[in-house]
């Protein structure tokens, strides 16, 4: 087929789709709904990816020979890279708070709370290579057992935290034991399920958790015993440094538990990575059966995935009920825990830093979107545009989705692919991602 | 050492493997051949935990006396207690991993106990660093013994076909096993290739650990093994030396008057 005719069949698809999205409009008028044809904004999407295809075509033309050596030259040179990027983007989350902005602390610490959960499913997924689409369950199972404690005995933060990741922990060790010999497709159901399950019990026990009512009046953590309320005085924060209390104050708080909670994630899983446990579950991600032909027990080692990855949710849970004080069932659907995935798969399974940048793109990237597009809207004063000028920060899904899909094209093992060695003789040596495994499940 | 009585493995309605007996002796190098689908890797397959058979039993003796019933073993504890390794007809290496981490996976569980649960190995205390180095020691001992020590730090995916299978081998040994079983180590290899084979076999056997393997290159079973169990459908026909073997009418018949079947595949 000619690059020019499959551009056009894209085109038409594209039409087709798009027509009926974009291209009517329903308005309601003095005779109830009427419809709108909006032509131009459809002919610009269907020449946008008239274009994108002949773009991509011309691209895959020019005779791209993937060889290893390449590949690994790419890994590498991303790997050296990237020991520049991580302590910039360290201390650039250090220094975050010092704008003042409360705008980009909340921002941040919502980026953050994604890192720590990009890091945590990393584990299960990215190392041992198990399909987990159900990780919210374990989110929300941290978040309730703080909630829970929180307000039923009256215990702080900091002693229901390790409870909580606990908690998960074994929920974790729970879902891993029926699913032990399920691979693939059948995996990921199964934890689909299990995501679905914990949601709908925290709706309908409603003894227990108030059911879609959620549970109100979460505490707020506290820094060594100092309180941050508003009232000041003994025992609070802003009265202890003898400052004027400031809602900020506790949102800058919050911003850098979170950055210590995600650097522990990070810190572990890296550890992991270079002890026995941590090979054993990249051995298993590459070959279950010669692991058992090695004698290591799969059993076990699946377990501890699912339940260290789980703990890491429910920690990061446990800290999302804190920051909001309040949770309810609504928090912890499907498309958190696709999100998550999104993530890990975006910036390469089993990568650290790469789990970092696109939850940063993801979720960052998205609220961003947002502000470009409506002060692009305002600058667009021509008739042409008049049917979409005002709406353009609607697109701002579809113009994201867009994005996944390119990158998937360019990086299809996502944002950085290699792996690097957990020991080496000599220097180590970055690994092409196409010798590594994805994982069966 | 190895004593397979009256082994039967059913799949279905197939008798795959239909009330094989044979023995192994410590310190020799066994064959299992026989045409295409006579069950020889159903038999590896039965020995080494990952299929447990319909009937029979099969008994490993140490040589301090100890036995193991393997057909009752779970599959790892076969290799951790049993210590029978294997390799696979289908190259199993861990292929994104590099060389040294596919033999240091291979000390997994003797690494694992020095961990401290863990804990300690990740906060850097603790005998885990002794361990390791140990371990590493171990590893680049055979790295040596099959000619790999240059590409220690190379993924085991990148590696040229026979080196993989020597990689494979390596691997095994790395667990300290009594009885290495090989499916088809020679199958691929080119006759120079072959040779070196032969040579770290005869190598493993004189350092005092027994083997077993299942091969189609006669050149290689004839010149190497001290002894030869001949299949067929799932039966032993023959049983005895080379020579023995090569003699025998059953032998020559099931070999030039079968067609091709498919193998039971691991």
């Amino acid at each position: 087929m000619t690059p020019l005719r499959d551009a056009f069949l894209s085109a038409a698809v594209a039409l087709g789709l798009f027509g009926p999205m974009v291209g009517l409009l329903t308005v309601s008028g003095e005779h109830g709904l009427s419809l709108e044809l909006r032509p131009i904004a459809t002919a610009v999407i269907v020449g946008l990816v008239f274009l994108g295809r002949l773009l991509v075509l011309s691209w895959r033309g020019r005779g791209r020979v993937e060889t290893y050596k390449t590949n690994r030259a790419l890994a590498e040179g991303i790997a050296h890279a990237g020991k520049f990027i991580a302590p910039v983007l360290l201390v650039a989350a250090v220094a975050l708070p010092f704008t003042g902005s409360r705008y980009y602390v909340d921002l941040g610490t919502l980026v953050l709370t994604y890192i720590m959960l990009g890091w945590g499913l990393n584990i299960v997924v990215g190392l041992a290579g198990l399909l987990d689409l159900g990780y919210v369950a374990f989110y929300a199972v941290g978040a309730y057992s703080y909630a829970l404690l929180s307000t039923t005995y009256d215990l702080g933060f900091w002693t229901c935290l390790p409870l909580a990741g606990l908690f998960a922990g074994c929920a974790g060790v729970m879902l891993g034991f029926p699913v032990l010999r399920l691979r693939g497709d059948y995996l990921a159901i199964v934890t689909l399920a299990f995501g679905e399950i914990i949601r709908i019990v925290l709706t309908n026990w409603v003894s227990l958790t108030n059911g879609p009512n959620g549970i109100t009046g979460i505490p707020r953590p506290t820094l060594f015993g100092l309180r941050f309320s508003m009232e000041g005085g003994e025992g609070t924060f802003a009265g202890f440094f003898g400052i004027e209390p400031a809602t900020i104050q506790r949102v800058i708080f919050l911003y850098y538990v979170i950055l210590v909670l995600a650097l522990l994630t990070n810190w572990v899983s890296l550890r992991l990575r270079r002890i026995p446990l941590g090979r054993a579950w990249e051995a298993l991600r590459e070959d279950e059966i010669a692991c058992r032909s090695l004698g290591i027990n799969v059993r076990n080692t699946k377990l501890t995935a699912f339940g260290m990855g789980a703990m890491f949710g429910g920690l990061a849970g446990a800290f999302f009920a804190t920051r909001q004080a309040f949770i309810s069932p609504e928090s912890f659907t499907f498309i958190e825990s696709a999100t998550v995935l999104a993530i890990v798969v975006l910036g390469g399974m089993g990568s650290q830093l790469g789990v970092a940048l696109a939850a940063i793109v993801m979720v960052g990237g998205l609220e961003t979107l947002r502000d470009v597009l409506s002060f692009l809207g305002d600058q667009m004063n021509s008739p042409l545009f008049a049917g979409i000028a005002g709406q353009l920060p609607l697109y701002r899904m579809l113009i994201f989705g867009l994005v996944l899909v390119v990158m998937m094209v360019l990086r299809p093992r996502g944002l950085i692919s290699g792996r690097t060695p957990t020991v080496a003789l000599g220097a180590r040596k970055e690994i092409a991602a196409e010798l590594v495994a994805q994982g069966r499940g | 050492m190895l004593a397979v009585s009256n082994l039967v493995m059913r799949f279905g309605g197939l008798r795959a493997v239909d009330g094989l007996s044979f023995e192994a002796r410590a310190g020799d190098i066994t064959a299992v051949i026989g045409p295409n689908g006579a069950g020889k890797t159903t038999v590896f397959n039965c020995i080494t935990g990952f299929y447990r058979p319909t009937a029979g039993a099969i008994t490993l003796t140490h040589r301090n006396g100890e036995k193991f019933p393997l057909h009752r073993m779970p599959g790892h504890r076969i290799a951790t207690e049993a210590k029978v390794a294997r390799t696979f007809q289908n190259i199993r290496l861990f292929a994104g991993m590099t060389v040294l981490e596919n033999l240091l996976v291979a000390q997994h569980n003797k690494l694992m106990a020095a961990t401290g649960l863990g804990v300690l190995a990740m906060l850097g205390l603790g005998r885990y660093r002794s361990a390791e180095a140990a371990g590493i020691r171990k590893a680049r001992h055979w790295l040596d013994a099959i000619g790999l020590t240059e590409r220690a730090d190379d993924p085991a995916g990148a590696l040229p076909y026979g080196a993989q299978r020597r990689l494979e081998i390596a691997r095994a040994m790395c667990i300290d096993p009594v009885l290495l079983c090989l499916d088809e180590p020679a199958a691929g290899l080119n006759p120079r290739e072959s040779e070196e084979l032969n040579r770290l076999l005869l190598r493993i056997r004189d350092q005092g650990c027994s083997l077993l393997l299942i091969e189609h290159d006669m050149g290689v079973v004839m010149r190497i093994s001290d002894h030869i169990v001949v299949l067929d459908h799932g039966r032993k026909i023959s049983d005895g030396t080379p020579a023995e073997v090569r003699a025998d009418a059953a032998v020559i018949a099931a070999y030039l008057g079968e067609g091709e079947d498919d193998e039971v595949e691991a």
